[in-house]
């Protein structure tokens, strides 16, 4: 009898604390499949973020350092610079990369930091319950906005990838979902170009991934889904904001 | 050559691989000496976009069993104190410089020694030290630099410089010891576990809390041979001295040309000059002042190691303080006056 489908390596067999429906399963175990297929687990340094990925270093079979809530860029530069033949990446949600982490990502990727970053938009602060996040759409109803996000007082969501793709030390910036089968095979292949990129020292690469969260928006897992087609993919559209597959930069930092 | 020039030289030669700092003065000089030669000599020096970053970027170098370090002033300092929290909750060796400035708020940028609680008693939030190391000269800047590197390995904790304008601009004759760094195996590090070994995690976080005061309870261990092994200090003069001063870094400087005058005038004075302020030497200044009547603590400050004295000395003895702060430097005429004063008032 042939194994046809087994848990990736890069993932410990352990049970996570995830909510049910959410889809941070399905995007860890894309990155661990991506680690297996490329053979670099021995290598890899992960980077976990404070928010409801925090316990991720329980989940990934890499080696995994917890950073201070939005730092992880920052914690990736010093084991990058430290150890260069290692292949690092932070596993970032919205509040931490786009909000009290903004100043890091925005200098990790102007510099062109050659580190990858899995960028978990979900629109929400999870772990705290509910709160609106950067990437909160306008209209939303959190629990720090009862009357949904209003503009004129909350101000407007930050697009990531759009902002940083214009940044010169950018060599990837992709915006996929995990909503459907193409949509996760399509996430697959942006995350393992991000790696790849950093295999081969181009520089900074991020993957946003429009994800779910049923238990604070107060819906089903399907509903959920169905919420990231009908709302988040109008506002936030799927797709290559930059692919530089020519780092004309330094060649190793 | 400069204070801060030494110690970045110092640094190199510890083994120091990675520097991740952000410009501040008055430690301009320290990173600007490790930008000229670090990655000539197989480092890295990288700038930061701010003092947040920087002490991060030492977090995530630290892990990798790199040595690395930071350095800043004052005010840098406290923006760096989340990170450095995390440092030691992570049981992260690194070494963080601090040349003092005066403060609170943007303050100044002249010598100050107003640092003092900061640094040994509030860089950050939860129960952790930092060993805190206080040169009073360019070469006790070099060989505390090297110290610093080794104790900060062997204890997995944090330790700072906590030098001052004053000292890192001054330029003093100095010798660099001829030491290779001997630095111990880290089979904690995160740097790749090569498919030999389980997958290494570094964290400060702990969601049950007995598991959490297990975790602070294991420091304190190590906190306490800290205590029994890192102590460091000078007495000078205070065999028979009724008077004994108790100044650290840059004041212990003037504090011993008011000691030597007060000696002039038959004012039996001493000096005791603590080189390490956490741990703080406790025996050392009991046994400094067992002749003493009065004790003056001497500081750049409104007053802060003043409180440790009185705390290592039980209240035994009366303690007094004089301090400038702002960053105006005591001259040594202002402090022998003091003595003088003291000296009449125990006749």
């Amino acid at each position: 009898m042939a194994v046809v489908f087994e848990r990736p390596h890069a993932l410990c067999d352990v049970a996570n604390h995830y909510c049910p429906g959410c889809t941070h399963g399905i995007i860890h175990r894309l990155v661990a499949e991506v680690i297996d297929e490329m053979g670099i687990e021995g290598d890899t340094v992960g980077i976990c973020p404070v928010g409801c990925s925090v316990m991720a270093y329980d989940y990934f079979n890499c080696d995994m350092i917890e950073a201070p809530h939005g730092r992880a860029p920052a914690v990736a530069t010093g084991v990058k610079r430290a150890k260069p033949d290692s292949v690092v990446f932070t596993y970032q949600g919205d509040g931490d990369l786009a909000a009290i982490g903004t100043c890091e990502t925005v200098h990790a990727a102007a510099r062109g930091e050659n580190i990858t970053v899995i960028f978990v938009n979900n629109t929400i602060y999870g772990m705290t319950g509910g709160q609106m996040a950067p990437t909160t759409i306008p209209g939303q109803v959190t629990q720090t906005t009862p009357y949904g996000r209003d503009p004129k007082l909350q101000g407007f969501p930050l697009k990531v990838c759009e902002l940083l793709a214009q940044a010169d030390g950018t060599a990837l910036a992709q915006r996929v979902s995990v909503d459907s089968i193409p949509h996760i095979r399509e996430a697959k292949k942006a995350i393992r170009k991000a790696f790849e990129n950093q295999v081969n020292k181009r520089g900074f690469s991020i993957v946003e991934i429009l994800s779910t969260c049923p238990t604070n928006w107060g819906m089903t897992p399907l509903e959920a889904l169905e919420r990231v087609r009908t709302d988040m993919i109008p506002y936030y559209p799927l797709g290559v904001y930059k692919d530089k597959t020519v780092w004309n930069g330094e060649e190793d930092k | 050559m400069k204070g801060n020039e030494a110690l970045g030289e110092a640094a190199m030669r510890a083994g120091c691989k990675c520097f991740f700092g952000y410009p501040i003065t008055p430690q301009t000089e320290l990173s600007a000496y490790l930008a000229k030669h670090m990655a000539k000599r197989g480092g890295t020096f990288l700038q930061a976009e701010s003092e947040i970053a920087a002490v991060n970027m030492v977090l995530g170098a630290s892990s990798c069993g790199v040595r690395a370090m930071t350095s800043s002033s004052s005010p840098g300092i406290s923006l760096k104190s989340e990170g450095i929290s995390y440092i030691a909750g992570s049981d992260l060796p690194c070494v963080i410089v601090n040349v003092q400035r005066g403060g609170p708020g943007l303050g100044g940028i002249q010598p100050s020694q107003s640092d003092y609680w900061q640094a040994t008693k509030a860089l950050g939030h939860g129960d952790f030290q930092l060993l805190v190391y206080a040169p009073a000269s360019v070469q006790e800047t070099v060989d505390m630099t090297f110290k610093a590197f080794d104790e900060a390995d062997r204890y997995r904790m944090p330790a700072m410089i906590l030098s001052d304008g004053l000292l890192g601009q001054m330029m003093e004759p100095v010798m660099f010891p001829d030491i290779v760094p001997d630095i111990p195996e880290k089979p904690w590090a995160c740097c790749g576990h090569k498919n030999k070994r389980e997958h290494n995690i570094i964290n400060s976080l702990y969601l049950k809390p007995d598991e959490l005061e297990n975790s602070v309870l294991e420091r304190y261990k190590r906190y306490d041979a800290v205590k029994r092994e890192c102590t460091d200090a000078e007495a000078y003069l205070c065999d028979d001295a009724e008077i004994v001063i108790t100044a650290y870094g840059a004041s212990a400087r003037v504090a011993k040309s008011a000691v030597n005058g007060a000696r002039e005038k038959g004012i039996k004075a001493g000096l005791f000059r603590p080189k390490t302020l956490y741990p703080y030497p406790v025996n050392e200044i009991n046994e400094a002042c067992r002749s003493a009547k009065t004790v003056l603590s001497v500081e750049m400050s409104m007053g802060q190691m003043v409180d440790d004295v009185k705390l290592a000395l039980n209240c035994r003895i009366p303690v007094e303080f004089f301090g400038r702060t702002g960053g105006i430097i005591p001259t040594p005429s202002e402090v022998l006056e003091k003595i003088e004063s003291l000296s009449e008032r125990s006749r």
